[in-house]
């Protein structure tokens, strides 16, 4: 186990939940998007069957990848993109900055790429004095208040306007307590399109690489991606192993379930399909493992690559809702993150897989039918069992399995649980109990439900038998 | 750097043994609904205006009342010669920063998403439709597919550096969710409908 002291979700969650107005906002908010989802999914006939062949599609994936990689890097260079593969964060970082170093440029402006947040790629390239910008909205406002995304797909999901107006107001002199959104994305405008129009090195991710074709597919609502790809002389693009498809026709299944899922919107306004270089420009895509192909051994997590991010799992869950995505101390926060992030680092993100009800919204929402919150589940017993939970919780853990697997100890434990509740409540209703921290405890049943249902079943029994 | 071979080593020792099949697409894209009504609609839902013409004329009088001709207009279409220039196709692509309308044609549309498929090839050049301040496309009402599945039949195995589905303006909705049209590309869109 790893040293340095970690900020527990649960506690980056009560430092969040401080502010009970703004996370009953935050909650909303993300309910609304959620419900969006709902809306829009509904308006598709063929909904079901649209998630039921994209998960299909995943599976063949996953069961061929290693093909569909080399067919993939054939196409490509065909098509005269440079491929590059990185095995960890560290090598994908040496590889970009090893790009711009090449081109001697030192500036560089970015679209949204979540992969690039999971090898902290902004912090390598300061150290070796390269300027990064963010050019997403979103990536822009969290950028320049130096934190990270709180959310997949909306960034700065956690900020106000009046945040935002601040922020703006420090470093891009925009109107004190001006907070009108369309003058405050006005500005951002401004200032972006003077980056979009300096940069010689612009950075992309990929949401979708097609093996059949050698192209990929990038998706934004601001365009941002096609400003600075299209202007620059050197498009990176960097993608995680797990986002290749087999064959462009199978576009239309995940462009269909993407934004929809994402956001409610029928489609993203630009789904841009990369295929060549312009003349006499350079495009490279970098090809990530950084923990992927281990994942990929986990039979039971392996389903996780399956996942297309596009941000439904969290907007729905109660637990993500209400805590922010920065509790999650992992670039994919909510669900999702929370099964990718152990594989990372086990005693680092111990705590991720316990950020659950374990309700099963997360899976009855993702589109390519990720059994999330069954993987929620399997990795809490993995991460007790190899001692990675806190002594408490492995403790709590290991007694209920006893308590669970014998008839005799758990009649015993549960008649004695509803004496210490009755008599001393004292023992239960403390500091100690981490279960009594945000609630009530309920009062306690006079009889436990098996006494109930010894005694009833053995009435109704007999009234049948009258 | 040669940590191709180790990738492909791990992930053929990690991939699962059985081959899962590929799903038959067949099954997809049977929804049915009035295309052109509901191109329209969804249009409008995301931010961007349909207009119905008949011909080239229609759309040069639109552009005309609606349009400043006196800032830079661009096309590809030569019937447009009239109110936009044609000759930029090789320029630095930084100079169409001033450009106030780009208009060109799309191959097609989709009726579920009001996406416009365009390549370079009727771009002009990539950054076209993104870099103007307001866009206009062009797509005969026969081009217009129900769903993505047919939209993709169609693009087959199609040829091109470049190619993008564009469906309304450019926006973004990062700062309280609230929709904010025109973020860095096309403020508004325009889809003339032609007979
Ligand atoms: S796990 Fe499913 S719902 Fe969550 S981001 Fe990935 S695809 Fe979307």
């Amino acid at each position: 186990m790893s040293s340095e002291k970690i900020i527990q979700h649960s506690e980056a969650a009560a430092k969040f939940n401080k502010d009970v107005e703004r996370v009953n906002w935050h909650d909303e908010t993300l309910w609304f998007v959620r419900a969006k989802r709902d809306k829009s999914a509904h308006q598709i006939a063929d909904w079901e069957l649209l998630r039921e062949t994209a998960s299909q599609i995943k599976f063949n994936v996953l069961s061929n990848i290693h093909d569909y990689l080399v067919e993939f890097e054939a196409n490509a260079q065909r098509n005269g993109i440079i491929v590059h593969w990185a095995a960890d964060a560290k090598e994908h970082n040496e590889i970009v900055h090893s790009i711009m170093a090449k081109h001697d440029v030192k500036q560089m402006v970015k679209s949204k790429s979540m992969l690039t947040e999971e090898c902290h790629l902004n912090d390598y390239l300061a150290e070796k004095g390269i300027e990064v910008i963010d050019s997403d909205l979103g990536e822009y406002i969290v950028q320049l208040r130096k934190e990270p995304p709180s959310h997949i797909v909306l960034p700065a999901i956690h900020l106000k306007k009046e945040d935002v107006s601040e922020t703006f107001h420090e470093h891009l002199g925009t109107e004190k307590g001006n907070f009108n959104p369309q003058y405050l994305t006005e500005s951002a405008r401004q200032s972006l399109r003077n980056t979009f129009l300096t940069r010689k090195v612009a950075l992309t991710g990929v949401n979708f690489a097609v093996a059949e074709t050698g192209e990929f597919v990038v998706c934004t609502n601001e365009g941002n991606a096609d400003m600075g790809a299209h202007l620059a002389d050197v498009h990176i693009a960097c993608m995680g192993f797990e986002k290749l498809i087999p064959k462009r026709e199978h576009l239309g299944v995940f462009l269909r379930l993407l934004a929809r899922s994402a956001t409610g919107q029928p489609i993203t306004t630009f789904s841009s399909h990369f295929k060549k270089p312009r003349d006499g420009k350079e495009m490279h895509i970098l090809i990530v493992d950084n923990g992927r192909s281990t994942q990929l051994g986990r039979e039971d997590f392996r389903n996780s690559l399956k996942c297309i991010r596009c941000g439904a799992c969290m907007n729905t869950c109660p637990v993500y809702r209400r805590s922010g995505g920065h509790s999650y101390h992992n670039a994919v926060a909510g669900p999702i993150g929370s099964i990718l992030a152990p594989n990372l680092d086990m005693s680092k993100n111990a705590d991720l897989p316990f950020a659950s009800t374990l309700c099963g919204s997360c899976t009855n929402v993702c589109p390519v039918k990720i059994d999330i919150h069954d993987q929620l589940y399997k990795w809490r017993q993995v991460l007790v069992k190899e001692g990675h939970t806190p002594k408490a919780k492995t403790v709590a853990m290991k007694t209920m399995a006893t308590v669970l697997a014998n008839p005799t100890v758990f009649n015993i434990a549960g008649k004695s649980g509803r004496f210490v509740m009755k008599n001393i409540p004292g023992m239960v209703n403390n500091k100690m109990n981490k279960w009594y921290d945000q609630r009530e405890m309920p009062d306690v049943p006079e009889e436990s439900f098996r006494e109930w249902y010894k005694k009833n079943s053995r009435e109704s029994k007999e009234k049948g038998n009258e | 750097m040669s940590s191709k071979g180790e990738i492909l080593k791990r992930i053929k020792a990690n991939q699962p043994q059985l081959v899962s099949e590929l799903p038959d697409l067949n099954l997809l894209g049977s929804e049915q609904f009035d295309v052109l009504e509901t191109y329209k609609t969804v249009l409008k839902g995301i931010g961007g205006d349909p207009v119905e013409v008949a011909d080239y004329n229609e759309i040069i009088n639109y552009i005309k009342s609606n349009y400043n001709l006196e800032k830079r207009l661009i096309t590809t279409l030569p019937e447009l010669s009239e109110i936009a220039s044609l000759d930029w196709k090789t320029v630095d692509p930084h100079s169409l920063q001033d450009v106030e309308l780009t208009v060109v044609k799309a191959h097609f549309g989709v009726a579920e998403n009001s996406g416009l498929w365009v390549t370079d090839d009727i771009l002009g050049q990539r950054v076209a439709p993104f870099i103007a301040q307001y866009l206009a496309i062009i797509v005969h009402k026969k081009d217009l597919v129900p769903t993505m599945q047919q939209a993709y039949d169609r693009i087959g195995k199609m040829e091109y550096g470049f190619g993008t589905f564009i469906a309304g303006p450019s926006k973004t909705a990062d700062i309280e969710q609230s929709l904010v049209l025109g973020a860095h590309g096309a403020r508004g869109l325009i889809v003339f409908l032609l007979d």
